[in-house]
């Protein structure tokens, strides 16, 4: 029997790959950090939604604890991202990378 | 049968979302749709049986990194014309 | 759009479809009965400490997970300290001006948000809350300090944030190696001190990843300068009395 956690698990994948390709053709950098965190976001679903795939069976409090640790390394990456591309900007007036080849809009 | 209705609805709008979020053409809209996105995802914690996660990611998940997103996108784009004229010689 | 860029984006699709659907082929292809870890854990609960699994799995059963963590947040904060803004200081403002509304309720909200904090601290020994749920909800209490301008941006971090941010790896590193002194392994508590070990633990934990919380969110902004010199003479300015 199909337990709850297989939909989000499902939902899980589908935003790692949603969020990868927004990691990759996005140009803006503030932009890749959103995807980077919806990738993240995606990873934590399945990590939680795959123990219970099937009804009646507990849900696991390793991959929780996991997650947690997860959220907060996320959040310190994120912070020390968008510190990155301030100071980027400040330096040359771009939020994208310097050898960018695509077109500014 | 209704919960996993729920679970198919929540799943099926957080995907929406996330994906409102990343091909939206305004920067500031995007930030707010990813805070959104973050509000959702804690409801599908809760229905995951996870209450510790859902508290964690509402605070620091959604509520700091929104913060933080929405501070820099203030910084990159409101003092943009500023910035312009006054940018150093490299 | 041009074909090249129309390129990266048809590659980059197929990449990230090709993964999404590797993973749910993964998630339908993992064996029937699994074998998970909830019943080792439910067994030691009694020992661990702490009557909350999820607790106990933090900061027992996989402490090096959580210390290691803790670590990451410090090096994320020194690397945001490390940036030293340099540029025409009419880019920041010191204190920031958000109105009347903001500032009453910050004089209702911050109480009950330290009250929470506690609460939740105190909690995660027996049900969802701990040391991260706490440390959240008082680092977004400092954001909203830091929105209203009660705590000012910082050239140089003042002696009590600096403890505070050291605090929680301090306090973790001293409880994580006391075992090693009686003759067992890193992070191995006695069964009768794992519950004080883990509440010291977690209560310097708070502390410091609140302020590391909140430090993420204002060290990433530009310091306070005098007003509009030139770039040239801005440089010498910046090293002024204001160095660590």
């Amino acid at each position: 029997m199909i337990g709850g956690g297989l939909i989000y698990a499902i939902a899980g994948a589908i935003l790692f790959a949603l969020g990868l390709y927004g990691l990759v053709v996005h140009a803006h950098l503030v932009r890749k950090l959103i995807a980077f965190n919806i990738t993240g976001s995606g990873v934590f679903l399945v990590l939680v939604g795959l123990p219970q795939r099937m009804a009646g069976t507990p849900p696991d409090r390793v991959s929780e604890a996991l997650v947690l640790t997860g959220i907060v390394v996320a959040v310190s990456a994120t912070a020390f991202g968008l510190a990155l591309v301030r100071r980027l900007y400040e330096l040359t007036g771009k939020t994208r990378l310097p050898n960018d080849p695509r077109p500014e809009p | 049968m209704s919960g996993e209705w729920v679970d198919i609805l929540l799943a099926a709008i957080l995907v929406w979302i996330a994906r409102r979020a990343e091909t939206t053409a305004d920067l500031f809209t995007a930030v707010v749709l990813f805070i959104a996105f973050g509000l959702l995802m804690t409801l599908a914690w809760v229905r995951l049986n996870a209450p510790d996660i859902a508290l964690a990611e509402t605070a620091i998940g959604t509520g700091l990194t929104g913060a933080l997103l929405l501070d820099a996108v203030a910084h990159v784009t409101g003092k943009r014309r500023r910035r312009f004229e006054r940018r150093r010689p490299s | 759009m041009s074909k090249g860029h129309l390129l990266i984006r048809v590659i980059a699709a197929m990449l990230a479809s090709a993964l999404g659907i590797g993973l749910i082929a993964a998630i339908f292809a993992l064996p029937r009965p699994m074998v998970g870890l909830a019943a080792l854990v439910e067994a030691h609960l009694e020992e661990s400490g702490v009557r909350h699994p999820v607790t106990a799995v933090l900061l027992n059963y996989r402490g090096y997970d959580t210390f290691l963590e803790i670590a990451v947040l410090l090096l994320a904060v020194l690397g945001i300290m490390a940036f030293r803004p340099v540029g025409p200081s009419s880019l920041h403002r010191a204190r920031i001006d958000s109105g009347p509304v903001l500032a009453a309720l910050i004089r209702l909200i911050i109480p009950l948000i330290v009250l929470a904090a506690g609460y939740l601290l105190w909690a995660g020994a027996h049900r969802p809350g701990g040391a991260f749920q706490a440390a959240a909800v008082l680092g977004g209490g400092g954001v909203l300090l830091r929105l209203t301008g009660a705590i000012p941006s910082f050239r140089s971090p003042n002696p009590w944030l600096r403890i505070g941010l050291l605090l929680g790896f301090g306090v973790f590193l001293v409880v994580a190696a006391l075992p090693l002194s009686e003759g067992l392994r890193l992070l191995e508590y006695r069964a009768a001190r794992a519950g004080v070990a883990i509440l010291v633990v977690e209560s310097a934990l708070t502390l410091s990843i609140a302020a590391i919380l909140v430090t993420l969110f204002i060290g990433a902004a530009p310091s306070r300068m005098r007003s509009a010199p030139s770039p040239a003479a801005a440089r010498p300015e910046d090293n002024s009395a204001g160095q660590p």
